[in-house]
């Protein structure tokens, strides 16, 4: 059998909250400007993978991907520092792929392999609608493989395909469309609960033994009648964080079940169930490896880690929904491509060098040491990971940024090494010679049609 | 062994400057047109006498074909140079090697810089192909990472740190408005530069020096030529350069609060010139005040002032034009302007008008040596032009 070794989550930042969009109460979670689906994914799956843990497969689902035709997947992989000879692939055109990759990747575990499995999605929707108000940005990722190490092992999963016209949207619009939501509910109502009851008789386990149950849809009214059919407590369903953050599409599925597993206890059951075009159910049984596996920062930390006045305007400009007064400054530069390809694993995975003589850090990496001039005696090392400090810092009210001022540190890591490097995540007022600060993987800007991926730094969340 | 030093076997015989400023109606060629033509003018000479020319600019033009097709110089010798902010002096240190190893006899160094053609705010420097992981940070944000750092080392709070900063924006604004070829000929209060609009850290508009058009020639002679072009040459006493290896980029050994490239360029010039003690030797200077914490260090890397003391010292007025030791008598880039390619020159130009007693109301009484410093890049990864001149 299979099931889940390891998992990390990411919430960013930023929230709206709705009072200022006019949509009644609570907050949705923004992705800041510098974010997208793909720096989304990496940052949740940092927790998963953190100290080079192998895996042999890449599944990232997303309805955001940054690229229509370049494999996003290959971004998150190279961020990751994973190996190029590993199996990569991308799973699209519903928010329900989220679940359906980890199901897929609880298949390929069944088959012997170890498979990431990363969701995110920045949701947007036309301003004044439900997606916009109602939708968040999020990842979430999980390592799955043999249930020998898993922490949560899979007990049954079952799954329907519906082809119905619910929610859609052609690749040259911007936003998604969606028919009356009580024609889906009616409709769909049926299917969805053959298929959780399907999933409950694979698993052997009755609705009454489920100790929480994680219900996330695209359209929230076909999961409504789930609970009393199947004879639910009411106690027994996790918040959906609709008030804390948002539906964040093909993360949403995800993410519930990263809250569950974050407090989880061994010996309870979990029933995910996930839907749009149909519905994925998965009964999780959570293990004694609950109690000592290298535990992920949890979601609610996450959560609770937030900005949230941001201003409706700023949100519109960040989403290019709302043209702006560009500065009087240069664009931004096309990055060139062989050179990125030269500088990857500085790029991607922030690697920089040692060096093997004076033990001398060097970001980037360089082949004459600065301190002893050795020439060609560096090792590889990788900086993500390791946290610093800003030793100077300025705000530039001059630089071209979505967020002026932009805040750059001087940020000097624990064990050697010096990083000039701009700050996100980042309220001015806060920054402090000393303080202390974590890498993060961003999309710094786009130009001509190129992402510009590479790393910032944020005061620890 | 550092350089020998050509002490006192180069002479410069003619200068010209153009007003800096924003020249709408002139482009490169009609600056180095007229800056050319006031140094051939200065030295009593024609045109054809010279033998060789550099040029320097950053940005502006490509090749020596820039300068010989605006001049029409005749099949000679043109070497076109960038060396960031220190291009200007870059054409000078050149030049004078060229006249002292005696493959010329007279040659000219001009430098020039077209900035206000862009239409962006500040300075943008294009960049070769990258991998986009290159700093976006403007060069005023660089440099103001001198400021918290000063302020923590050395424990001066930061709002008499701003007023210190304030101080020397000041002085270079007061010498400028008695300057008739400077950008910004106006005095400004300390009110009005603290309370400017930020541009980056601590810095407000009036910490910044001025963007602008501009250009700087100088005629250059073997010292035993030089009473046949002018009754009042100067001589070169010491020419120093250090490009340093961006240390202080990798190295958490630098503290932001000195530039190494600055103390090694000025112990250099110090050594070729005998100068042991330039705090008392050294009349007056020109330095590279492109923001206002630069200067502050820079007195310190020069030897001008004790380590930690620099501020007591612009807030005593020690640095003041009537001050014992003026820095930037000129306006310096703060009020003069900066074309980067022309700025090095310029701040000979100074030299020049000052050590011939014609500088008019700024004249500085009796001054025996004048330096000029001249930087590029940012605070640890930078180049710095040291020069020291005199009668």
């Amino acid at each position: 059998m299979a099931g889940i070794i390891r998992y990390g989550s990411y919430v960013p930042y930023f929230r709206l909250q709705r009072q200022a969009i006019g949509a009644g109460r609570g907050e949705r979670a923004v992705a800041s400007y510098d974010e997208d689906a793909a720096s989304l994914a990496v940052e949740a799956a940092r927790d998963a993978v953190r100290g080079g843990l192998r895996v042999d497969a890449l599944l990232f689902a997303t309805t955001s991907p940054p690229y229509a035709e370049k494999l996003n997947a290959a971004t998150i992989q190279a961020a990751l520092d994973l190996a190029e000879s590993i199996a990569s692939f991308e799973l699209s055109a519903t928010t329900r792929a989220g679940a359906s990759a980890l199901a897929l990747g609880l298949d390929l575990a069944m088959a012997g392999r170890t498979v990431l499995v990363c969701a995110s999605d920045i949701s947007v929707g036309a301003p004044g609608g439900v997606r916009e108000a109602q939708g968040g940005d999020a990842g979430v990722a999980f390592v799955v493989g043999g249930d020998g190490d898993a922490v949560a092992r899979l007990l049954g999963k079952a799954t329907c395909t519906i082809e119905i016209l619910d929610v859609w949207r052609i690749p040259e619009e911007r936003f998604p469309r969606s028919w009356e939501e009580r024609f889906a509910a009616e409709s769909m109502g049926p299917a969805v609960l053959d298929t959780v009851q399907q999933a409950l008789a694979v698993a052997g386990v009755s609705p009454q033994s489920l100790t929480h149950v994680v219900l996330d849809g695209v359209n929230p009214r076909t999961l409504a009648q789930l609970p009393r059919a199947l004879g639910l407590e009411p106690a027994k369903l996790v918040d959906n964080l609709t008030q804390t953050i948002g539906r964040c599409g093909c993360a949403h599925a995800g993410l519930g079940l990263a809250h569950v597993l974050d407090r989880a206890q061994p010996g309870d059951r979990i029933l995910v169930v996930s839907e749009a075009d149909g519905v994925d159910a998965l009964v999780f049984e959570v293990t004694d490896r609950i109690r000592s596996f290298p535990k992920p920062r949890p979601v609610q930390r996450w959560i609770d880690s937030k900005r949230n006045d941001l201003a409706y305007p700023t949100y519109l400009k960040w989403r290019g929904i709302l043209p702006f007064e560009p500065p009087r400054r240069p664009d931004p530069e096309r990055p060139a491509a062989p050179v990125m390809r030269r500088h990857e694993r500085w790029k991607m995975a922030f690697v920089g060098s040692r060096c093997l003589r004076c033990q001398t850090g060097h970001l980037p990496p360089q082949r004459v040491c600065v301190h002893c001039g050795a020439v060609d005696e560096m090792r590889e090392e990788r900086y993500a990971d390791t946290s610093c400090r800003v030793t100077t810092y300025t705000l530039d009210y001059l630089a071209y940024s979505l967020q002026p001022p932009v805040v750059v540190a001087v940020a000097d890591y624990e064990g050697g090494g010096r990083f000039s490097c701009e700050l996100t995540d980042v309220d001015p007022k806060q920054v402090k010679i000393g303080g202390q600060l974590e890498m993060t993987f961003r999309r710094l800007y786009t130009a001509e049609g190129v992402h510009n991926y590479f790393w910032k730094a944020r005061p620890m969340r | 062994m550092a350089s020998k030093g050509i002490k006192d076997r180069v002479a410069i015989v003619g200068m010209g400057c153009t007003p800096f400023g924003e020249h709408w109606d002139k482009g490169p060629e009609d600056l180095l047109i007229e800056a050319a033509r006031e140094a051939y003018a200065s030295a009593n000479i024609e045109p054809e006498q010279v033998d060789a020319y550099w040029l320097g600019t950053m940005a502006s033009g490509f090749s020596g074909l820039m300068l010989s097709e605006a001049l029409k110089i005749p099949y000679k010798p043109v070497t076109r140079l960038e060396n960031m902010c220190a291009t200007g002096s870059e054409a000078l240190r050149n030049a004078a090697y060229a006249v002292a190893s005696g493959a010329y006899d007279l040659v000219m160094a001009i430098g020039v810089e077209k900035l206000k053609d862009s239409g962006f705010s500040g300075l943008a420097m294009a960049n070769p192909p990258h991998d986009g992981t290159i700093s976006s940070m403007t060069a005023p944000a660089t440099f103001s990472l001198l400021a918290p750092a000063y302020s923590k080392k050395y424990n001066v709070p930061e709002d008499t740190l701003k007023q210190v900063l304030a101080r020397i924006a000041w002085k270079n604004h007061k010498n400028g408005a008695r300057n008739p070829k400077a950008q910004f000929r106006k005095e400004v209060s300390m009110e009005t530069i603290c309370n400017a609009p930020p541009v980056a850290g601590m810095l407000g508009i009036f910490d910044c020096s001025g963007v602008s058009d501009g250009a700087a020639a100088a005629i250059l002679c073997r010292a035993e030529d030089a009473h046949r072009y002018t009754d009042k040459p100067i001589f070169i006493k010491a020419l120093a350069f250090a490009a340093g290896p961006a240390e202080g980029y990798f190295s958490q050994h630098y503290d932001f609060t000195t530039f190494p490239e600055v103390v090694r360029s000025a112990e250099d010039a110090y050594r070729q010139a005998g100068v042991t003690n330039p705090r008392e030797e050294i009349s007056m200077a020109e330095v590279h005040d492109c923001f206002t914490p630069t200067e502050l260090v820079l007195m310190e890397d020069m030897g001008f002032s004790a380590r930690g003391q620099a501020w007591r010292d612009v807030l005593d007025g020690r640095f003041d034009g009537d001050g014992p030791q003026p820095i930037n008598p000129d306006g310096g880039l703060k009020s003069f302007g900066h074309p980067i390619g022309a700025s090095g020159l310029r701040m000979m130009y100074e030299m020049w008008l000052q050590l011939r007693v014609e500088a008019g109301p700024r004249q500085i009484p009796n001054p025996k040596l004048g330096l000029t410093h001249n930087l590029g890049g940012a605070p640890g990864r930078c180049v710095s032009f040291v020069s020291i001149v005199g009668l």
